[in-house]
């Protein structure tokens, strides 16, 4: 049914991507480096989901399906790190937590 | 006829053993010491008569050789551990054992009560395991492991009491100066075993080398210099080191800050005469090279008149046998010189027993003052310590040269080759009876100063003055005897098969009477300026002023050394050992440290602890690989 | 799906996944991502993948993003005066992140295989993601079982006090 090419959804795939990266390169606010992660993780389910459409095969499915549990996991833990590093340190922003630099 | 054994290399064991002895057990036995350290040689002085004894029943130039093992075999070159006994080594082995026997006892009553007892008998035992393995070395390569072993302690022993600063400084110096001749030396052995190797003979055995003197007689060096001369040449250089001659005569006059045992043994009686004896045993190779000859001869021959001058001013009594020893060996280097190895290796164990004696008794005299050692505070010796005078008299007399004693046949053979033997350099025939009438001076000098007249010391000293006991002066009378006596041993005869003969004939009764005449007389002349007219020389010293200050300060030598060799040295040490080894070596060491430093700072700067710049790194690594796979 | 209402969408997903990263308010970047997810499940659906697009919603737009909204309750944030960690990390990330992007799109976009129009018949429908699931993959299930309980422990453990 659609006449919309593979690449178009492999490069929107991208563009969220980078997004992601830009956020997590550039906030200072821990929360939202981790949204913007999340957004990375979703931009590669997307293609996943693409090439599996394309492939005609179930696997890229299976594969965003593990991705996802993944993801929440990683999202309980890390936020608990957070949680935990907010009441010793009373802050949020990443340039404060450098206590491993030279 | 060389005739196998197994006997001589007991020689050498036992006074190895007894080095041994004395470096594991001598601190915890110190009176087995006394008796190990002289017994040792003792027992070895047995074994050399016995196979003197064996030796001598054989028919005359027979040999004994001990093939102890094979030493070295690099590709065609061997050499071996081997030992021999022919009449020339067995002359110098009765000599080294017998006298150093004779010095080992005394030196138990020299060192008594020294901590170091232990350790100096260990030196001494050591010393004359290297002297009996240079002279009955069959191979100029073990030779040379005596030569160097014997140098060692020389080291060891002038610096015996180390706790002195210029004790050490006058070991180090004799190491230093002997090293110098040793180079020489070397250089000697190798030209001549690659000379020999040309013609397809690789070894340094003596009997093959005297085998092969064809091959040496016709070779030429790189510079077009026959061989022949050039080796004996270098040879010469380290038998001056050696013995003592010019140029490289500097270290043994310092080398008095040993003990006089020490003195005795090492620097008059054995040591010192090495260079001789490799010379005489050599006297084949040195025959193709007339030219090494009389170079030998003159040095000899300048060697003993310069010294026996310096003697005449000296005020140390140790000092003054030092330059006599000096003197003596330039006797027996004109010897050899001439031609005459018999009668050079003649003198040797004539000077052997009076100059021994000569160094003994000044050692009793030192003991008997406690500790001094200066002529111009002796005197009048002769009552407190009688046996030593008279000793030293027949010393004195011996050395002189007076008739009958043995000095007076040694140097008669050596001035009557000189001047008219087949070889002969009759101008230095004549100063050696010039040097004849100084040495009678200035050993009568120094008997007159220290035994006769009125006593010059402190009246604290004159109560302490006592004979030396009985461990101590039995040797000297024992020398006494055999520096009365030594001139009836038949030494030359006997060396005629090796070394060969001058073929001088009978001495004229002329030379004789001159040669006794110039002994009585510088004696008498001794006697006038220092006893009978004792404020003369005082005044002739003041007269010469320049000239006298000049010879008792040696002519400063030293000093002339120290300015065109040893400033240089230093200052060219000096030149690598700071911008070379400071600089650059040390500079390049630590300059690795820093530039690690250095870039470790700078690379640290990365870890800066923000996540996020370490995130951003990532990216650019990927950008990286997506750039490679971009683009391939 | 027609190409113009791709284009619409993509336009409004990007924008949406921008908001998140630039708002200073957290809760505002929360409501941003929210709307990013409901619009990649509209695009799962577009892909036959509808089991995942009904668990994108229930499970990421459900139930991770309210645990985030929870978080930033908690810790009570305010919105931050300066946004970003200075200005030149800022110029080397944009950098870093437009050559990335080329780079990636170019690279997709070559080897991107045709797109079939025809797909298997249940594609995307449960009953084939779970015969996929629990045949070829039932090790990396049972793994991510064990992951989830490492998870749950380790959440516990880390925010006590």
């Amino acid at each position: 049914m659609n006449p919309t090419p593979l690449s178009w959804y492999l490069g929107l795939s991208a563009v969220l991507f980078t997004v992601g990266v830009l956020g997590v390169l550039v906030r200072r606010n821990v929360i939202i480096i981790f949204m913007a992660i999340e957004i990375m993780l979703n931009a590669v389910n997307l293609a996943f989901v693409a090439i599996a459409r394309s492939l005609g095969s179930m696997d890229g499915q299976v594969m965003v399906f593990f991705v996802m549990t993944v993801a929440a996991a990683e999202a309980a833990v890390g936020l608990a790190i957070i949680l935990a590093v907010f009441r010793s340190r009373e802050t949020t922003n990443a340039d404060e937590l450098m206590s491993l630099r030279w | 006829m060389v005739t196998e054994t197994t006997t001589l290399r007991w020689i050498i064991a036992l006074p190895a053993a007894g080095v041994l002895f004395h470096l594991l057990l001598g601190a915890r036995w110190p009176r087995a010491v006394k008796v190990v350290g002289p017994g040792v040689v003792a027992v070895a002085f047995g074994v050399v008569v016995a196979s003197a004894l064996q030796l001598f029943r054989l028919a005359p130039g027979a040999a004994l050789h001990d093939r102890v093992y094979t030493w070295i075999v690099v590709g065609p070159f061997q050499a071996d551990a081997a030992l021999r006994l022919d009449a020339l080594s067995a002359v110098m082995a009765l000599v080294v054992t017998g006298v150093g026997f004779l010095i080992h006892v005394y030196s138990v009553g020299y060192m008594h009560g020294d901590q170091g007892l232990a350790r100096f008998f260990a030196y001494l035992n050591l010393f004359m395991t290297a002297m009996l393995i240079l002279v009955l070395a069959d191979n100029l390569l073990l030779l040379f492991v005596g030569w160097e072993g014997v140098g060692l302690c020389s080291y060891l022993l002038i610096g015996f009491w180390y706790d002195k600063v210029e004790n050490a400084v006058a070991g180090k110096k004799a190491f230093l100066v002997n090293r110098i001749g040793d180079a020489g030396f070397l250089l000697g052995l190798f030209l001549l075993v690659t000379t020999l190797g040309t013609h397809g003979v690789w070894t340094l055995d003596v009997t093959a080398i005297e085998q092969h003197l064809s091959h040496l007689a016709n070779a030429r060096t790189v510079f077009g210099w026959p061989v022949p001369t050039v080796v004996c040449l270098l040879f010469l250089v380290g038998a001056t080191g050696k013995s003592a001659q010019i140029p490289l005569y500097v270290w043994l006059p310092d080398a008095m800050a040993g003990p006089t045992p020490v003195s005795a043994l090492i620097h008059a009686a054995t040591m010192v005469t090495a260079g001789v004896y490799m010379i005489a045993r050599l006297h084949a190779l040195y025959a193709l090279a007339p030219v090494a000859l009389m170079v030998v001869a003159a040095v000899g021959t300048a060697t003993a008149l310069l010294a026996a001058v310096i003697a005449i001013a000296q005020t140390d009594i140790k000092r003054v046998l030092a330059y006599s020893t000096v003197s003596q060996l330039g006797y027996m280097f004109l010897a050899v010189g001439v031609g005459a190895s018999g009668a050079a290796v003649f003198h040797l164990v004539t000077h052997a027993f009076f100059k021994a004696l000569l160094f003994l008794g000044a050692g009793s005299v030192i003991h008997g003052m406690g500790g001094e050692q200066d002529l111009e505070r002796m005197g009048g010796l002769r009552r407190h310590m009688p046996i030593t005078f008279w000793t030293m008299t027949i010393a004195t007399l011996a050395i002189a040269g007076v008739p009958p004693t043995a000095g007076f046949f040694s140097k008669d053979e050596i001035l009557h080759a000189a001047v008219s033997g087949p070889q002969a350099l009759p101008i230095l025939g004549v100063i050696g009876f010039v040097v004849a009438f100084l040495t009678a001076f200035y050993t009568g000098r120094l008997l007159f100063l220290a035994f006769l007249g009125e006593c010059r010391a402190s009246e604290e000293v004159q109560h302490h003055v006592h004979e030396s006991p009985a461990v101590m002066t039995i040797p000297l009378l024992m020398l006494g005897v055999l520096a009365l006596v030594g001139g009836a041993l038949p030494v030359p005869e006997t060396l005629v098969p090796v070394v060969g003969h001058a073929e001088t004939g009978e001495t004229p009764l002329a030379m004789l009477a001159l040669a006794s005449a110039l002994a009585l007389g510088g004696l008498a002349l001794a006697y006038t300026l220092y006893v009978r007219l004792p404020g003369l020389p005082l005044v002739l010293a003041w007269r010469l002023g320049r000239a006298y200050t000049l010879v008792r300060d040696k002519f400063r030598v030293d000093e002339l050394y120290d300015v065109l060799v040893v400033r240089p040295l230093f200052a060219l040490a000096g030149l690598v050992a700071w911008p070379v080894d400071e600089g650059i070596i040390d500079g390049t060491v630590n300059g690795l440290a820093v530039l690690v430093g250095t870039t470790s700072g700078v690379a640290r700067r990365l870890q800066t602890g923000n996540v996020q710049h370490y995130a951003l790194s990532f990216l650019f690594g990927a950008l990286l690989l997506l750039g490679y796979y971009a683009f391939r | 799906m027609n190409p113009l209402v791709f284009l619409l969408l993509a336009v409004l997903t990007v924008a949406a996944a921008i908001s998140v990263v630039v708002t200073a308010n957290p809760v505002h970047s929360a409501l941003g991502l929210v709307v990013t997810l409901f619009l990649l499940s509209v695009f799962f659906v577009a892909l036959d993948a509808q089991l995942v697009a009904v668990l994108q919603v229930i499970v990421y737009a459900g139930a991770i993003v309210v645990l985030f909204l929870f978080v930033v309750m908690l810790l009570n944030l305010q919105g931050e005066r300066r946004l970003t960690g200075g200005m030149g990390l800022l110029v080397a990330a944009i950098a870093g992140a437009l050559a990335f992007t080329a780079l990636l799109v170019t690279l997709l976009g070559r080897s991107a295989p045709a797109p079939s129009t025809t797909v298997p018949a249940g594609f995307g429908e449960t009953q084939a993601l779970a015969q996929r699931l629990f045949t070829s993959h039932l090790l990396a299930f049972e793994l991510t079982s064990v992951l989830l309980l490492v998870a749950v422990v380790g959440a516990v453990a880390l925010s006590r006090r």
